[in-house]
């Protein structure tokens, strides 16, 4: 199958990925978003992995796989309190910090 | 004997210390110190004429150092005085006219509260007029010259609490600055053409010739017009001659003091002095005697025409002046004749202020000549040394203007050639001019039958003979105008005494000296009878008539003060009217458009901060978008 199918894959997830964090107000809709993207990304390493016969692309995938799986961790703290003092996960309503 | 010279206006100056700082404990005696102290410079004075008679012609120059005022290397001022012939004539007529003025002033001004603070500010007048007259330098002269306009500031403006007088004042300060700009330009051009501004190197004597001497043309005649633009603003010259008319609000003796002694002839001093400077320049002479020329015409016009007794003197003191100018113009044939003239105009002048002071001390201070008439009765003195004055400044026959003021016509037709006839011409009319305005003041003064008037309060003026203080100067100024000018004259005494200093040439002038006496007193006669036909044979009007067209243009002084308006008051007007335009439409337009300009832009830039985070996720998207983009354009190039 040709390689760049999956790149044209990749480009869809990430575009959907950005059209949500862009569009939706849910807090856990937008990190899930966020989590497409990085995949997306991920997806595009190790297709151009493959397609340069090289591991490069194949080890920047993990290393994003371990900085997502940390973002996870500190992203869903965050809206976890934010939740708990707010009673609502809507990115809108955290707007105190402008002018 | 050189160490006396401090002497002379350390005097004066002590008398002004204390009488200024001393304050209204000195109230009672104030006037005696003034005038004491004036005196001793006098006495000074003379102690040092003496001496200086006892010398040689070539050996009569004194000089004292006094210390080092600003010892710079490559700029050295020194506060130093030098006596020659020059300084002594000008120091015996400032402390001798002075100190009688002084004595004249106990009188004049008994019933003024402020007796000692005027008292103080004559004897500032003298002495900044002799620091002027003994300078060794011109940056000390300049030093008198200011301190001469500070001292005439405080005196013309005396009576500060008439409106008036403050005008007037402020006029003479102000008309005055323009001429010592001119002062302050020659020097700045002295010491970078010469290198020094003291009289030593630059005007040199008689037998070596200083460095004005080796000087070219151009810079040279630069300094000679500049120093005369400064002397234009001290002696009223045309075109700086506005300030004069308006001085007469000052007090009387202070009209005296300006007229005859200080003031007024550190003009004629300063050319003088600079002989030198102006003997290269043949083209600024040409412009001197045309100023002269010009004045002493232009004054007497407006002498004719002021019923103002002070204001008709003081026409006629320009007038005199621009003869002393136009003397002083024509080089060394002029220059001792422009110094004699000087000082019997110094006598004759002093003496017919006081006489007119006298008349309006015993009027109530009324001025209008048209509301005086036959005072001669009342008056006997004050008539009598009037008249000897009045005497001497016509030119008649034996007294002290008749000596002087041929000697100048004289002078002025032996310059030769077109400019003799039209100078010597000039100051030809002058003097007919001159003998009709004061047989006018005479007559409408003294003579005819009275027309004073109870002023508004009821008082009718009881016309009185002044007392002792003020009769006895006017006495000896009387004398000093019948005599001095025979003494001058006669042996050529002054003559001899000066040209050491001032040099002296004869020229050869197209009409013998008979001639140019005759010619002068035919037109004195004339000006007299046409004086005599129009105010002594018919009564003079109270209110004035209407008069002709030049009559109504010299009563406003020859439209001086509607020129000066137009072209200088409302060109300056214009002028920072319009600098102001720039400033606030260009330079603030400038300024406060960038600050808007900013402040605008920032405000708009602000919106972007509108704290949803998904719209600064649009930014971040657009941005990397935009990167994305640029960097496959570029790749793409």
């Amino acid at each position: 199958m040709n390689p760049v199918n999956y790149l044209y894959l990749a480009a869809l997830l990430f575009t959907i990925g950005a059209t949500g964090v862009l569009i939706r107000r849910n807090a856990i809709v937008v990190f899930m978003c966020i989590e497409l993207m990085l995949n997306a990304c991920n997806l595009a390493f190790v297709v151009f992995s493959r397609m340069h016969g090289n591991l490069d692309g194949q080890i920047i995938a993990f290393f994003t796989m371990v900085v997502a799986a940390a973002e996870v961790v500190v992203g869903l703290a965050i809206i976890v309190s934010l939740f708990r003092s707010r009673h609502s996960a809507s990115v809108d309503d955290a707007s105190l910090m402008k002018l | 004997m050189e160490n006396l010279i401090a002497l002379l206006i350390a005097a004066p100056l002590l008398g002004a210390a204390v009488l200024l700082v001393g304050g209204r404990r000195l109230d009672a005696v104030g006037h005696w110190i003034g005038t004491v102290l004036a005196a001793a410079s006098f006495a000074v004075g003379v102690v040092l004429f003496t001496d200086l008679l006892g010398r040689s012609a070539q050996d009569r120059t004194l000089t004292q150092h006094l210390y080092s005022w600003i010892p710079v290397e490559g700029f050295q001022a020194d506060v130093a005085f030098r006596l020659d012939q020059l300084s002594m004539t000008f120091v015996l007529l400032i402390t001798g006219v002075g100190s009688l003025i002084h004595l004249y002033s106990i009188g004049y001004m008994e019933h003024d509260e402020r007796r000692r603070r005027f008292f103080g500010y004559l004897n500032l007048f003298l002495a900044a007029m002799l620091l002027l007259v003994l300078a060794d330098n011109y940056l000390l002269l300049y030093v008198g010259w200011e301190g001469v306009g500070l001292a005439s500031y405080l005196l013309i403006g005396f009576w500060q609490h008439k409106p008036s007088a403050a005008t007037a004042a402020k006029k003479a300060f102000l008309v005055n600055r323009v001429g010592d700009m001119g002062l302050s330009i020659a020097i700045m051009l002295m010491f970078t053409t010469f290198g020094t501004f003291a009289f030593g190197p630059v005007l040199g004597s008689q037998e070596h010739p200083g460095l004005a001497g080796d000087a070219t043309g151009g810079k040279l005649t630069a300094i000679a017009l500049m120093l005369l633009l400064a002397a234009c603003g001290k002696s009223a010259q045309v075109p700086l001659q506005s300030w004069l008319g308006d001085a007469m609000e000052g007090p009387t003796p202070v009209s005296a003091l300006i007229h005859a002694a200080t003031m007024v002839t550190a003009g004629v001093y300063l050319i003088v002095r600079s002989a030198a400077i102006f003997n290269g320049s043949p083209d600024a002479q040409l412009v001197v005697t045309v100023v002269g020329a010009v004045t002493l015409l232009f004054g007497a016009i407006v002498g004719c025409a002021k019923d103002d007794i002070k204001k008709a003197l003081a026409g006629s003191t320009m007038s005199q002046i621009g003869y002393m100018v136009l003397a002083a113009g024509l080089g060394p044939i002029g220059y001792v004749f422009a110094i004699m003239h000087l000082v019997t105009h110094g006598f004759f002048k002093a003496g017919l202020f006081l006489g007119a002071g006298s008349v309006m001390h015993g009027m109530n201070d009324e001025v209008d000549m048209r509301k005086y008439g036959g005072l001669r009765k009342y008056m006997p003195v004050t008539f009598a040394t009037f008249s000897l004055g009045y005497l001497a400044i016509i030119g008649f026959p034996g007294l002290s203007g008749f000596f002087s003021k041929d000697k100048i016509i004289e002078a002025a037709f032996a310059k030769g050639g077109t400019e003799g006839w039209i100078l010597g011409g000039a100051a030809l009319l002058g003097a007919a001019v001159t003998a009709f305005y004061m047989t006018r003041v005479m007559l409408m003064t003294f003579f005819g039958e009275k027309r004073w008037q109870p002023d508004e309060h009821g008082h009718e003026p009881h016309p009185h003979e002044s007392p002792r203080s003020m009769t006895i100067p006017m006495i000896v100024l009387a004398f000093g105008s019948v005599f001095a000018g025979g003494l001058f004259s006669i042996g050529d005494r002054f003559l001899n005494w000066l040209e050491p200093v001032t040099g002296h040439a004869e020229g050869d002038s197209p009409l013998s000296p008979m001639a140019v006496t005759l010619i002068t007193t035919a037109l004195l006669v004339v000006g007299v009878a046409l004086a005599y036909a129009q105010y002594g044979r018919r009564p003079v009007p109270v209110v004035a008539p209407r008069g002709s067209l030049l009559t109504r243009a010299a009563r406003r002084d020859l439209y001086q003060d509607d020129f000066n308006h137009v072209v200088l008051v409302r060109g300056g007007e214009h002028l920072t009217r319009s600098l102001v335009y720039v400033d606030h439409t260009l330079v603030d337009g400038v300024v406060n458009g960038t600050a808007a300009s900013v402040g605008g832009l920032s405000g708009r830039l602000r919106r972007l901060q509108n704290g949803f985070a998904r719209s600064y996720a649009v930014s971040m998207f657009g941005g990397a978008a935009l990167l994305v983009a640029a960097t496959l354009l570029m790749r793409a190039v």
